[in-house]
């Protein structure tokens, strides 16, 4: 943790603080812990990898590494959108279990804001059943009467195709 | 004063490990009758130092068994004991042991106590039966009755601050005899406010008993010290001690070889972490940062000036191009740091090969050429395997007994021949044998056996030959302890294509075979060609590239209206429309318009369509696997130029992607038609 969290700590004792970089993606406000977060960059072109599914858009090159962008419009099965001047690419760092650090790129419709928002504050989702993947939901947090959904990005950017070990074995 | 030598034991391990290389080789050339006083001595110098390190860093069992070792050692130098087989097998044996209790202490396990008082028994055996040497050395626990020494040894005060540790002295005297009894005088030691702990005040009077060892060879353990302290050597030849193991110095005694072993290290140290760098290396590199340096200077007045004319811009294109070159020359030089010469991973065959011909009652010679070749680190680590593996087939499967060879025309003694060279931007590693070569008919009814191909394929003898390389194959009618154990070829050849290599075999039947194995140079670079399909850039290895042509239409012919193949000259050649297999946008589709890459990559040929031939650059090869995963037909990708990103074909992948998707088109075919 950084020296800014622990000056939070002594501030608040009694409340432990998240601090979530917001974005947007179909009219939602999803959040991500802005710990993970490497770098925002506007939209570039990619390099597309071949017979990867939709979502995975390709690589771009980030200071000398490889990295895949992830569409995540696609990758929650919404509908397709022209990349537009807001568009951006959330850089993030994933941690994988047992394995090195990975870094991945996400596509978002516009980022908006950083919340300071208490630990205790996010609530946990209610079951949507199946119309929702709620797999990569850690939970809801309220801000200002909006509701933002706080996203677990390691368990989201380690899932099926994206996984470390590669489960397509024939 | 207390250094931790756990630091330095890396790289005791590593230079033991040398030694006990060198002394395997030099071994072995005795056992061929060349009895070279030069050789024995190196064989003698390395146990010498193995000893002597051991000693230093309380391995006293290793340093114990290779006195032995070295007695022997010696006395073939001093030309008291024949060079005869049995001598040097045993001596080959214990270097194994030798082995086994180092790799013991480094990984921390134990050291397997029986194996070395086996050998031990074996060496002090043949010790025993002097030809005419003059003491049998004993058992440690018995008193030796016969020869011994008293060493009175009284350092001066300042011995310690000349960097000499008076334990180490004592270690080594140890290490010399089968006991030793250690008495040490205080008498001179002030109290202890008045102390300085960098003063010694003992001194010691030790009493060596037995061992066989010489007056010199007491000198020698104290040749660094020699002018500070006061020595006294006694024989005890006419005296009669009597010395109970006990009461030797400290507590690390030799009895129970197991107890060093012991000495557990936490974790396993990473398999050979640290790399020897020639210091030539080093200096090249050194020069060329040099220049680098001063071309950059060069370069950065254009910074400052303020106007360009045409001369500047000339002298700016100069200062560019000598850039390019020092870039180039220093990537170089970092490269040849990582580069070993092969003999590296050479030097293993002649004892594999003497030990295997021994198993199998075969005559084999074998012949190494181009040992000095070199090869990036951690391909050559990782080539040892597969090369055995080829190794140990040729001389299980090739080679035929005596008495057939005999019968066969041959001259009773075989011939592996294991030989490394450059070819074209490759390291090409052979395996040659003169065996009776594989058996196309064995081969391909096992294949059909097995379900590898149907009855109805036909195919050519070298794709017959390929079917060895394939998963589950494996010909042995008796499955030895040396091949046939089911991890077979196909492990070779998927260990050389992870190193971006390709493994191939040519043979005649009857004549023998030569299995061909290509590596890259490096892992880290790549000649690359670009070529461009749609939007997209890839690079293929200009290393897989035989040509590239003209789509000439008269050429082209369809196979069951599906596959194509291109004829280029008398070969067909099919065609692998890349677009198809990595679903891209091309151009064109019309093969006319386009250009077709001929590649091959382990005996197959494909042609590749692109759109266009773009470049030929070198590129570094980055992973896609460090931050997304593998995938098939890539081997990499790499920052172009431009800071895009532009992928690296695996051609041996990009052909096996074919094949599947070919097959599955067949499969449909036959559907559709049921």
């Amino acid at each position: 943790m950084s020296e800014a969290a622990d000056d939070l700590s002594h501030q608040e004792s009694e409340k432990e603080f998240k601090e979530l970089l917001t974005f947007f993606l179909a009219g939602e406000e999803y959040g991500v812990d802005i710990l993970r977060v490497q770098e925002i960059k506007g939209w570039d072109s990619v390099t597309n990898i071949p017979n990867t599914p939709e979502y995975i858009r390709g690589v771009i090159n980030i200071r000398g590494s490889i990295v895949p962008i992830i569409d995540m419009r696609l990758r929650f099965r919404l509908e397709k959108k022209e990349y537009d001047a807001t568009t951006v690419v959330i850089i993030l760092n994933v941690v994988s279990k047992g394995n090195a650090d990975r870094i991945m790129g996400v596509v978002v419709d516009a980022v908006s804001d950083v919340y300071n928002v208490p630990a205790n504050d996010v609530k946990a989702s209610p079951d949507f059943g199946t119309a929702v993947d709620t797999e990569f939901v850690t939970g809801l947090a309220t801000i200002d009467e909006k509701m933002i959904i706080v996203l677990n990005i390691d368990h989201m950017l380690n899932a099926a195709e994206l996984a470390v070990v590669d489960t397509i074995t024939e | 004063m207390s250094i931790d030598l756990e630091q330095f034991h890396e790289t005791f391990y590593e230079e033991s490990f040398e030694g006990l290389d060198i002394m395997e080789s030099g071994l072995l050339e005795l056992e061929q009758g060349e009895v070279d006083l030069e050789n024995i001595n190196t064989i003698f110098r390395s146990a010498h130092s193995i000893k002597g390190g051991s000693g230093t860093f309380g391995f006293t069992a290793v340093a114990e068994f290779t006195h032995d070792m070295e007695t022997l050692l010696d006395q073939m130098r001093n030309g008291e004991r024949q060079v005869t087989v049995p001598v040097v097998e045993t001596l080959l044996g214990s270097v194994d042991v030798l082995r086994n209790m180092l790799n013991a202490i480094r990984d921390g396990s134990e050291i397997d106590v029986d194996n070395v008082s086996e050998m031990t028994t074996a060496i002090k055996g043949i010790l025993g039966v002097a030809d005419d040497v003059s003491v049998a050395t004993e058992d440690t626990s018995s008193n030796a009755g016969g020869k011994g020494w008293i060493v009175n040894f009284a350092p001066f005060v300042d011995i310690m601050k000349t960097g000499n540790d008076t334990v180490r002295l004592m270690r080594e005297l140890n290490s010399l005899a089968d006991t030793a009894e250690v008495t040490v005088n205080n008498e001179s030691l002030p109290p202890l406010n008045e102390l300085d702990p960098e003063d010694c005040h003992q001194s010691w009077c030790i009493k060596l008993i037995g061992g066989d060892v010489s007056e010199d060879e007491i000198r020698e353990v104290f040749a660094w010290v020699d002018d500070e302290c006061d020595l006294k050597i006694e024989s005890l030849a006419d005296g009669k001690a009597q010395v109970s193991p006990e009461q030797t110095d400290g507590s690390e005694q030799q009895k129970t070889p197991a107890k060093s072993g012991s000495e557990k290290r936490a974790n396993k140290p990473a398999e050979s972490s640290s790399i020897r760098v020639n210091i030539s290396k080093v200096d090249e590199l050194i020069n060329m940062v040099g220049e680098l340096v001063i071309t950059q200077s060069m370069l950065s007045r254009f910074g400052e000036s303020e106007e360009f004319n045409d001369s500047t811009i000339e002298r700016l294109k100069d200062g560019l191009a000598q850039l390019e070159g020092h870039t180039r020359e220093l990537q170089e030089s970092v490269m040849r740091i990582r580069m070993m010469p092969i003999s590296f991973a050479f030097q293993r065959f002649p004892r594999l090969v003497h030990d295997l011909s021994t198993t199998f009652n075969k005559k084999i010679e074998l012949i190494m050429t181009g040992e000095s070749t070199e090869l990036d680190k951690t391909v050559l680590e990782k080539i040892g395997d597969p090369l055995v593996h080829l190794v140990r087939n040729s001389l299980d499967h090739g080679i035929e007994s005596p008495e057939k060879r005999v019968s066969a025309g041959k001259s009773e003694t075989g011939v592996i021949e294991l030989s490394a060279f450059h070819q074209g931007g490759n390291i090409v590693i052979q395996i040659k044998d003169d065996g009776a070569g594989l058996d196309k008919d064995k081969i391909l009814s096992k294949a059909r056996e097995k379900g590898l191909v149907t009855s109805d394929e036909r195919l050519s003898d070298d794709q017959i030959h390929d079917l060895i390389f394939r998963p589950g194959f494996s010909t042995a009618d008796v499955v030895s302890d040396v091949s046939g154990r089911g991890v077979g070829m196909d492990v070779v050849r998927r260990n050389i294509r992870e190193l971006g290599g390709a493994v191939e075999v040519k043979s005649t039947q009857g004549e023998g075979s030569v299995f061909t194995i290509r590596l890259p140079l490096t892992l880290a670079i790549l000649d690359g060609q670009l070529v461009g399909i749609g939007e997209e850039t890839y690079i293929l290895p200009v290393i897989s590239i035989i040509e590239s042509l003209q789509v000439k239409a008269e050429n082209i012919n369809a196979v069951a209206g599906n596959a194509e193949v291109y004829r280029l000259r008398d070969e067909y050649i099919p065609i692998v429309r890349l677009y198809q297999i990595f679903s891209v946008e091309p151009v064109s589709t019309e093969l006319e318009s386009g250009l077709l890459v001929v590649v091959e990559a382990e005996g197959k040929k494909i042609a590749i369509y692109v759109d266009d031939l773009l470049g030929q650059q070198q590129v570094v090869i980055k992973s896609l696997e460090t931050n997304f995963k593998k995938i098939e037909g890539l081997s990499g990708a790499t920052i172009l130029g431009d800071g895009t990103v532009a992928l690296i074909i695996d051609i041996a992948g990009l052909i096996d992607l074919y094949q599947k998707d070919m097959a599955t088109n067949v499969v449909s075919i036959k559907g559709a038609a049921a």
